[in-house]
């Protein structure tokens, strides 16, 4: 019989390895998934981790893993200040889709200027839109007591319902014949995030997310702000007598995830995206939780993760076209990284002890 | 314009709608009863669908489908008592991997349904009560799991209230080191309660794709088992409260698609948003009232249970 026995402290050595573990138990499992599905795992697999690094196709995949990476790190980075403290922002995706809505807004109302200070103004707004959105969870949350797990979640599906009203309405484009969608900012320079070095697939929201990255290993290692953040994650009651206001904490990490969300909405939106669309949210806010836990809320952790995810995103597309392997396969193989990452958790933990039977036939009597 | 709106029709489609969340809310009731916060609702249901749509179509058969949807729940939820009773991981961030899990897995194996037509489930029929004017096409002519879903409403208070069973899951619920000092079996009670809970969602699911829609599409519970969720609260974890709860949600899902037929001049879009911001108004309402909240939570509720610590 094995027994579990807490540490007194999470291993680190654990703590660093589990994540590479529930990678490898991720290949495994969703080869055989593969396999049940009729496919060859190994074919499968080496197309969605190999190839789009080393393949055929690799000099169109390797610069699309920094445009797919930077919104996941964008995003991750803010939700892994919430999580440290126990405030459970699910609701990123929604705060993604403002964020976009409020810059593209911005630029499109400034259509067809020149000036230089229109990009700006538009990450300003972008960051503001999501910085918005997340708030109303953390008002109600600080005035109300309401969950904000489920008031962010809820504002997810409002805020889909008003991209969607924006692109048949407010923000259509008056010379797309009809079709939904705004304007595409590929075809207005003032507003357009393009690429800064050429074939890197280096925008301002990759600038944007190492930017996070660094910012944010500096707040939780060198300043007070950060310390209260973990302090109450781990201990709240302590975290309490020591004088660390909640109120503040769970408007200050709402607030940044919900503007870091916002920024990548609008990185996407006026650069590999290009307009606003119906079908513009792509799940990045979901994903990004993941992104989180796999780089276990550190942002060097979550720099890698968010690499390692967008490599799955755009080797998913590749066995989409090479194996004809549906689209939603990626986020199913995602959902099981997590799965598996949690499970291995445990040896971090706690100590798996051989409990002797006849202590364990006592304890029953 | 409202007088386009036949309450009569209003009522009956509105116990359809309701029907989906219901299901799904009552089984997290129980869930959560037991002290077990499991966010992955959204995630059983969807699989629920795919799976009941799948069994329905190949079976031939709506109640085959009905019973693979709950296996299909149980059988997830399984994943997720794993995770958080055995390997003690946290139950929020679980809940939502079985969730994003759910999601892609429904539609992967949802690949070949797409435009499928489903056996279609028959209606009751109570003889001539279905005929009295009014009550009977307003309540007496529906699927059998419209009055299956309030049986297990029924049968969950009266096991919460009456029986000895519920009142040690209560007990595990309130607080899981007393109720393990006494001797009962905490984590083997949560496990069978979250399999319960899986098993309801799923049928929830099997509801939408075989009934309130009835097809198969991505992503088609688009938030119910969130609204499931918040359910619960809004019911603070009574029965009956369920069931009134996902009627008050079923009538304003029921009402904004009767405005859009009508023609009402708010673009669709908003009339959309209608139920999800209706919930957030509702969690509001209940959760201003904090002492009342505070009361009726169970008091362990998404606390990791460790026999030793």
């Amino acid at each position: 019989m094995l027994k579990l026995e807490r540490r007194p402290a999470p291993s680190r050595g654990w703590t660093a390895v589990t994540p590479v573990l529930a990678v490898v138990a991720t290949m495994i499992a969703g080869g055989l998934l593969f396999a049940a599905l009729g496919k060859d795992p190994v074919e499968a697999i080496r197309t969605i981790f190999w190839d789009p690094l080393f393949g055929k196709f690799a000099s169109y995949s390797r610069p699309q893993l920094l445009v797919k990476a930077g919104p996941l790190i964008l995003i991750a980075i803010g939700l892994s200040l919430g999580f440290k403290a126990q405030v459970w922002n699910i609701g990123a995706e929604g705060q993604y889709i403002m964020g976009a809505l409020f810059g593209a807004a911005t630029g499109l109302a400034f259509y067809p200027t020149d000036s230089v200070l229109l990009f700006p103004a538009m990450v300003l707004m972008g960051a503001l839109g999501g910085f918005l959105w997340a708030m109303i969870p953390a008002v109600l949350k600080l005035r109300f007591g309401t969950s904000e797990i489920l008031v962010s979640l809820m504002l997810v599906y409002v805020a889909q319902h008003i991209m969607s009203a924006a692109s048949f309405g407010m923000l259509k484009n008056p010379e797309g014949m009809g079709f939904p969608g705004s304007r595409n900012f590929q075809h207005y320079p003032a507003a357009f995030n393009s690429e800064l070095i050429a074939g890197t697939g280096m925008h301002w929201g990759g600038v944007a997310a190492l930017g996070a990255v660094v910012a944010a290993y500096v707040l939780l290692s060198r300043h007070i702000l950060g310390f209260h953040i973990r302090v109450a994650g781990e201990a709240p009651r302590a975290a309490r007598f020591a004088g660390v206001s909640p109120a503040l904490l769970t408007s200050v990490c709402l607030g940044t995830s919900g503007a870091l969300a916002g920024l990548a909405g609008l990185f996407e939106v006026s650069g590999p995206a290009g307009q606003i669309t119906t079908d513009f949210a792509s799940g990045y806010g979901f994903t990004a939780i993941i992104v989180a836990f796999l780089g276990r809320l550190h942002p060097v952790g979550i720099l890698l993760a968010g690499l390692l995810m967008a490599l799955t995103y755009i080797g998913g597309e590749l066995a989409q076209l090479t194996l004809n392997l549906p689209s939603a396969a990626v986020q199913a193989f995602q959902g099981m990284l997590l799965f598996f990452l949690l499970a291995f958790d445990v040896l971090a933990n706690f100590r798996i002890r051989l409990a002797r039977r006849k202590v364990e036939g006592r304890a029953r009597a | 314009m409202m007088g386009s709106i036949d309450p009569i029709l209003l009522i009956a489609s509105l116990m359809v709608a309701s029907t989906p969340i219901l299901l799904a809310a009552i089984g997290e009731l129980v869930v959560e009863k037991a002290g077990v916060l499991n966010l992955g609702v959204e995630g059983m249901m969807i699989v629920g669908a795919i799976a009941g749509f799948a069994a329905a179509v190949e079976s031939g058969s709506p109640l085959l489908g009905f019973v693979g949807a709950a296996v299909a729940g149980a059988a997830l939820s399984l994943i997720f008592a794993f995770l958080t009773q055995v390997l003690l991981s946290n139950q929020v961030a679980t809940g939502l991997a079985l969730t994003l899990f759910g999601i892609g897995f429904s539609a992967l194996i949802g690949q070949g349904y797409t435009g499928v037509r489903p056996p279609p489930t028959p209606k009751m029929d109570f003889g001539p009560l279905s005929d009295i004017p009014v009550i009977g096409p307003m309540l007496l002519r529906h699927d059998p799991m419209v009055y299956v879903s309030i049986l297990i409403i029924a049968a969950v208070w009266a096991f919460l209230k009456f029986t000895r069973a519920g009142l040690v899951l209560r007990a595990v619920g309130e607080s899981h080191d007393a109720a393990h000092a006494l001797g009962y079996k905490v984590v083997r009670l949560r496990v069978l309660a979250i399999a319960f809970g899986g098993a309801c969602a799923g049928l929830g699911g099997a509801y939408l794709s075989l009934v309130r829609v009835p097809q198969w599409t991505e992503g088609m519970t688009a938030g119910a088992g969130w609204i499931a969720l918040a359910i619960v609260v809004f019911a603070s974890w009574r029965p009956w409260r369920v069931l009134a709860g996902a009627y008050l949600f079923g009538g304003v899902t029921v009402l904004q698609l009767n405005l859009q037929a009508a023609g009402v001049a708010i673009p669709v879009q908003y009339l959309s948003m209608a139920p999800y911001v209706m919930t957030i108004l509702v969690l509001v309402l209940i959760s201003a009232d904090r002492r009342r909240a505070a009361q009726n939570a169970p008091a362990s509720l998404g606390r990791v249970f460790h026999a030793s610590s």
